[in-house]
C-alpha cells in the first residue's frame, strides 16, 4: 500500500513582505507579488486607531473603567434587591409575562454585572492589549529515539530487577489476585434490590377489590359510567397498602380505566364476560415502557399513550392499532358486588405494563 | 496602560510569587507557558462555552445542594406555593419547590443551573461537529476525540440524572420510560430495573441513589475528563485554519498572558452572565406546573430535554416489534432504539477517525484544519448522520407536531419512519456534489482570478468580464489541504513473479479508500498558477492600454 496524495499545500512561509492588493488609477485591480506568492507570511500588522490616537486609546480606557465598575457595583444593587424584594412578589413584564420580581432583578443585576466583567476583559484585550499575532515552533510530539530508547531501557531494567519475567508463578498468581478482585464486588452489590422473582407478575387486584376513581377513591356503580366516558381508576385497597409499604410500587401496576361501550361495539375482549354490562377495563399502564396511557377517543375508543404514542383499540380486546407497543393492554374482569358497586373478578391474568424477560 | 501604573503591583506579585517560587517552583512553569501561543478562530470557543458552562454549573450545583433533600420519603407540602399545598409529595420535590419560592435568589440559581445545562450540552454538540467538519480528530489528536466521546456521553446521562431529582411529574414520567427501557434488556434486564431501583418502580431508593451519581460520580469524572482534554490540548497545541503563515510545524496567535488571559477569563464571565440574563427573563422547567411525581397521571406534549430528543424520538418511530419464544420475550421495539441504535451511533463516532486514518493510509501529523469542502466524503458523512440526527429528535416532537400544524399523527411517523432511511443517504450525495462543485469553483478561483464585475469591451466587439487574481491570502487558503488519492493495493508480481500475499481486509480497505478519494479535484499545481497569472496580466495589459487610447470601457457596477 502506498500514499497518494498531492501536497498541493505550500511550504512554509518565512520571511514577511508585503502583498497587498493594489489598486491603479484606472480602478484596475493588479496585485504585487513578491518572491514567493505561494508562501507569503503573516500579513502585515495593521495597527489600531488605539495605537495611534492616544484620545482613541484615552477612549478605550475609560470604557473598560467603566465596564468594570458596573461590574463592580452590581453586588450593592443586588444586595439592596435581596433585601428589599419580598420573594413572593409578581409583576407583570411585557414579553415576558407575570414573573417573579426577586427572579428578576437579582437575574439582571448579577447577569448584568457577570456580563461586564467579561466584556471589559475582552475589550482591554481588543483594544489596548498588543494584537500582533505571534509565531511559536511545534515541538516533536514523540520522544527522540534516544529518550524513547532510554525510557524502554529503564523499564526493562526494572522488570528485569523486580524478577516480574523470572518469577513465573508469583507473576501467574498477581494476575489471577488482581483478576479476581472485582469479584468483592459483587455480593456487596446484590442487596441494592431484590431478586425479581414474580414480582412484576402481580398487583394488589383481587377478587372482589372495588374499583374506586383515582384522587377521591370513591366506589363506583355501573349507571355512573356514561358511554363515551373514561374514567381512572385504582383498587379501594391501595391506600391501605400504600400505608403499609410506604411506597408508589402498587400504584405504579394498579391504575386501569373503566369505558362504557355499546354491547354491539364490543368487537371482542380478553375473556368471556369480563366486561359488565358494557363496561370494560383495562390497565392504564402501557406495554412499551410503561407511561400512563390517558387519552381515550370516544368515537373510535381507541386510547393513546401520550410518550411514544402507542394506540390501543378498547373495542377489540385491546389490541395494538398504531405506534412501538408491541401487546394488547390487559384486561381486567370485573363485575359486581352484593351492594352493587363495580369490583374485580380477580388480578390480571398477565403481568401489566413494559415487557420483561422472563415474561413469556 | 502606563508602567507606572503596573508598577506596585508587580512588586505586591512579586512577594507572592517568590514564596510559592521557593516552595513549589511555579516559575519553571510559568516561563514556559505564559508565552504560549493560542490561535484564534471563533469556532475555537464553542468547546471555551462548554468548559464554563460546566464551571457554571458546579457553583450553582453547589448552591443547590445546600438546600435539596435528596428523598421520596412521602410529605405534605405547606410551603409558599398555595396551588400545591397539602398534597402529598416527595420530600425532593417538596424541597424543589421550597428552593424555588421560599429560599431567596433560589429560583434563580436552579434556573441557572437547567440554563447551564442545556447550554454545556449545545456548545460540546457543536464543538464537536466543529472538531469533525474541520478534520480536527486526526492524528495526533484522535484520544482527545476518545475522550470528547466520553464527555458526550456523560453529558447526556448527567443532564438526564439531573432534570429527574426534582421528582416532579414530568422528570418522573422519563424515569418511568427509562426503568422500561432497563427492564426490557434482554436475559439481565429485569435484574438490572430492580438493582437500580431497589425493587420494582418507583421505590423508594432511586432518588437518593440518582443524586450521589449526579453531584459525585459523573461530574468527578467530567471535571477529570475535562482535565485530560485540556492538557492534551495545550501539550499537542491548538490546531489552526490554513492561512499566511501558518504551516504544519507552527502556531499563530495571541500569548497566553496577557491576551488570552484576558480573552477567554472575560469570555467565561460572558457565558456566566448571559446564562444569569437568560435566567432572569426565561423560565426554564417549572416544575411546581407539573405537580408532583404519581405513577397514575401525566401530562400530554411531555417533552424531555433536548439532547434527550433524539432518543426519545427512536422509541417513537420504532415499530412494535416483539419476539415471544420458549417463556422469553424479546422487546426489540424498545432494545433496538434505546440501546442498539444509540450503542452503534456512539460506537461509529468514537471509531471514525481511525476508519478515515485506514482509508487514507495517512500516519502524519496534522495541525492545519481541513475546510470541510476539501473533504467531500468525510463532510458528506457528517451531514448524513446530522441529518438521522435531526430527523430522530423530530420524530421526538411528532405529538407536538401533530398538534400545532393539525396533521395525522399516523402519518408524521410513517413518514418519519421512512425519511429516516430515506433522507439521510441523499443528504450525504447533496453534500458530496455541493464540496466537490466548491472545490472546481476554487480551483476556477485560482486559475482565472475573481470577478470584478468590470465588463471591457475587445476591440473585436466582444465584451468580457474582467477577472483579477485572488489576493495572496486568499491564495493560500484556496490551495491548502492535501488531495488523497485512493490506496492501490500492489498487485503487480515481483521479479521472480510472485503476486505479493493479500491481506484479508484489503479488498475492503481499497473499497473505502476509493469510496472516500475516487473524486477529488487537483489543486492547480504552480505552473498552471503561472501560466495563469501572465494570461491574467497580458488581458489587463490590453485593459488598460484601451482606457488609454480613450475607448471607454462600459462598466456595470456604476464607476469606481
Amino acid at each position: 500500500m502506498s500514499v497518494n496524495s498531492e501536497a498541493a499545500a505550500p511550504g512554509s512561509g518565512g520571511d514577511q513582505h508585503d502583498a497587498l492588493d493594489t489598486q491603479d488609477a484606472h480602478g484596475v485591480e493588479t496585485s504585487a507579488h513578491a518572491q514567493n506568492p505561494l508562501a507569503p507570511g503573516l500579513p502585515e500588522h495593521r495597527l489600531r486607531r488605539t495605537d495611534i490616537d492616544p484620545r482613541a486609546a484615552k477612549r478605550a480606557e475609560r470604557q473598560v473603567s467603566l465596564l468594570f465598575a458596573i461590574g463592580a457595583l452590581t453586588p450593592i444593587i443586588f444586595f439592596i434587591g435581596y433585601v428589599y424584594i419580598p420573594n413572593d412578589k409578581l409583576i407583570l413584564i411585557p414579553l415576558i409575562g407575570t414573573t417573579s420580581a426577586s427572579n428578576l432583578f437579582l437575574g439582571l443585576t448579577m447577569g448584568l454585572g457577570l456580563f461586564c466583567i467579561g466584556a471589559g476583559a475582552i475589550h482591554w484585550a481588543k483594544k489596548l492589549m498588543p494584537d500582533v499575532e505571534e509565531v511559536a515552533e511545534r515541538h516533536q510530539i514523540r520522544g527522540t529515539d534516544a529518550e524513547r530508547d532510554l525510557a524502554v531501557a529503564q523499564f526493562n531494567a526494572g522488570v528485569e530487577s523486580s524478577g516480574f519475567g523470572q518469577y513465573k508463578l508469583i507473576r501467574r498468581t498477581l494476575i489471577g489476585a488482581l483478576a479476581a478482585t472485582p469479584l468483592f464486588a459483587v455480593p456487596l452489590l446484590k442487596d441494592l434490590g431484590p431478586m425479581p422473582a414474580t414480582l412484576l407478575r402481580y398487583t394488589i387486584w383481587a377478587k372482589g377489590v372495588r374499583i374506586v376513581t383515582d384522587v377521591s377513591l370513591a366506589p363506583i356503580k355501573p349507571e355512573d359510567i356514561p358511554f363515551g366516558g373514561l374514567v381512572s381508576c385504582v383498587p379501594a385497597n391501595l391506600a391501605a397498602v400504600e400505608k403499609a409499604t410506604g411506597t408508589l410500587n402498587a400504584r405504579a401496576k394498579v391504575p386501569v380505566v373503566l369505558v362504557r361501550l355499546r354491547p354491539e361495539e364490543i368487537r371482542s375482549q380478553q375473556g368471556k364476560n369480563w366486561d359488565y354490562q358494557g363496561i370494560l377495563c383495562y390497565s392504564k399502564i402501557c406495554t412499551h415502557v410503561g407511561c400512563p396511557t390517558a387519552l381515550y377517543d370516544q368515537k373510535s375508543h381507541h386510547l393513546l399513550c401520550p410518550c411514544h404514542q402507542s394506540t390501543f383499540d378498547l373495542a377489540d380486546s385491546g389490541h395494538v392499532v398504531f405506534g412501538p407497543a408491541a401487546r394488547s393492554m390487559p384486561q381486567l374482569a370485573i363485575t359486581v358486588d352484593a351492594e352493587g358497586y363495580l369490583v374485580a373478578q380477580g388480578d390480571f391474568t398477565q403481568p401489566v405494563g413494559p415487557s420483561f424477560w422472563e415474561r413469556g | 496602560m502606563t508602567t507606572h501604573e503596573t508598577g506596585p503591583i508587580v512588586k505586591a506579585g512579586g512577594a507572592a510569587a517568590d514564596y510559592v517560587d521557593e516552595r513549589v517552583g511555579v516559575s519553571k512553569f510559568l516561563k514556559k507557558n505564559l508565552t504560549k501561543v493560542f490561535p484564534d478562530h471563533w469556532s475555537f470557543m464553542l468547546g471555551e462555552i462548554a468548559l464554563y458552562s460546566f464551571i457554571v454549573l458546579l457553583l450553582s450545583g453547589t448552591f443547590l445542594a445546600l438546600f435539596f433533600k435528596p428523598s421520596m420519603t412521602e410529605v405534605t407540602y405547606h410551603g409558599s406555593y398555595v396551588y400545591l399545598d397539602g398534597i402529598r409529595m416527595s420530600e425532593a420535590y417538596a424541597s424543589t419547590l421550597d428552593i424555588s419560592f421560599d429560599v431567596r435568589g433560589g429560583l434563580l440559581m436552579r434556573q441557572v443551573h437547567h440554563w447551564a445545562a442545556l447550554l454545556f450540552m449545545a456548545a460540546i454538540t457543536v464543538h464537536l461537529m466543529r472538531v469533525f467538519f474541520t478534520g480536527a480528530f486526526r492524528k495526533p489528536r484522535e484520544l482527545n476525540w476518545l475522550i470528547g466521546n466520553i464527555l458526550l456521553t456523560m453529558g447526556i446521562l448527567e443532564g438526564f440524572a439531573g432534570y429527574s431529582l426534582p421528582d416532579d411529574l414530568l422528570s418522573g414520567t422519563g424515569l418511568r420510560i427509562a426503568q422500561g427501557i432497563v427492564q426490557g434488556i434482554p436475559v439481565v434486564g429485569t435484574y438490572a430495573a430492580m438493582m437500580i431501583f431497589g425493587g420494582q418502580f418507583p421505590g423508594t431508593d432511586f432518588i437518593p441513589r440518582l443524586y450521589i451519581v449526579h453531584v459525585l460520580l459523573i461530574p468527578g469524572a467530567i471535571l477529570g475528563l475535562i482535565t485530560a482534554h485540556l492538557m492534551l490540548v495545550w501539550y499537542q497545541k491548538h490546531t489552526q485554519f490554513p492561512g499566511p503563515g501558518r504551516t504544519e510545524r507552527n502556531v499563530v496567535g495571541y500569548p497566553l498572558f496577557p491576551v488570552y488571559t484576558a480573552k477567554a477569563g472575560g469570555f467565561f464571565f460572558i457565558v456566566f452572565g448571559v446564562t444569569v440574563l437568560l435566567s432572569a427573563v426565561a423560565s426554564i422547567n417549572p416544575v411546581w406546573l407539573f405537580g408532583p411525581y404519581t405513577p397514575t397521571q401525566i401530562t400530554a406534549g411531555s417533552q424531555p430535554d433536548w439532547y434527550m430528543g433524539w432518543l426519545d424520538g427512536a422509541l417513537r418511530l420504532m415499530p412494535n416489534v416483539e419476539i415471544n419464544a420458549w417463556g422469553r420475550t424479546l422487546s426489540l421495539n424498545v432494545f433496538i432504539p434505546s440501546v442498539v441504535i444509540p450503542g452503534i451511533i456512539f460506537t461509529a463516532l468514537a471509531l471514525y477517525p481511525f476508519l478515515e486514518q485506514w482509508a487514507t493510509g495517512d500516519k502524519r501529523e496534522h495541525h492545519l484544519l481541513d475546510r470541510p469542502r476539501n473533504m467531500p466524503t468525510r463532510t458528506g458523512i457528517g451531514t448524513m448522520s446530522l441529518a438521522f440526527y435531526v430527523l430522530l429528535w423530530i420524530g421526538g416532537d411528532n405529538d407536538i407536531i401533530a398538534t400545532h400544524f393539525d396533521m395525522s399523527i399516523n402519518q408524521i411517523t410513517w413518514a418519519l419512519r421512512v425519511m429516516v432511511f430515506v433522507v439521510p443517504p441523499l443528504v450525504f450525495v447533496i453534500t458530496k456534489r455541493f464540496c466537490l462543485a466548491l472545490q472546481r469553483r476554487d480551483r476556477d478561483k485560482l486559475l482565472h482570478g475573481y470577478e470584478t464585475g468590470t465588463i471591457m469591451r475587445m476591440p473585436s466587439g466582444e465584451y468580457i468580464e474582467v477577472h483579477a487574481p485572488v489576493s495572496d491570502e486568499e491564495r493560500v487558503k484556496l490551495l491548502a489541504g492535501r488531495v488523497y488519492r485512493p490506496l492501490e493495493i500492489d498487485r503487480e508480481p515481483d521479479e521472480n513473479g510472485v503476486r505479493p500475499k493479500r491481506k484479508p481486509l484489503d479488498a475492503a480497505r481499497a473499497r473505502i479508500s476509493a469510496f472516500y478519494y475516487a473524486e477529488q479535484i487537483s489543486k492547480p499545481t504552480p505552473d498552471e498558477l503561472t501560466e495563469a497569472e501572465h494570461h491574467a496580466l497580458a488581458l489587463s495589459d490590453s485593459y488598460a492600454a484601451q482606457v488609454e487610447s480613450g475607448v471607454s470601457p462600459p462598466s456595470v457596477d456604476g464607476g469606481h
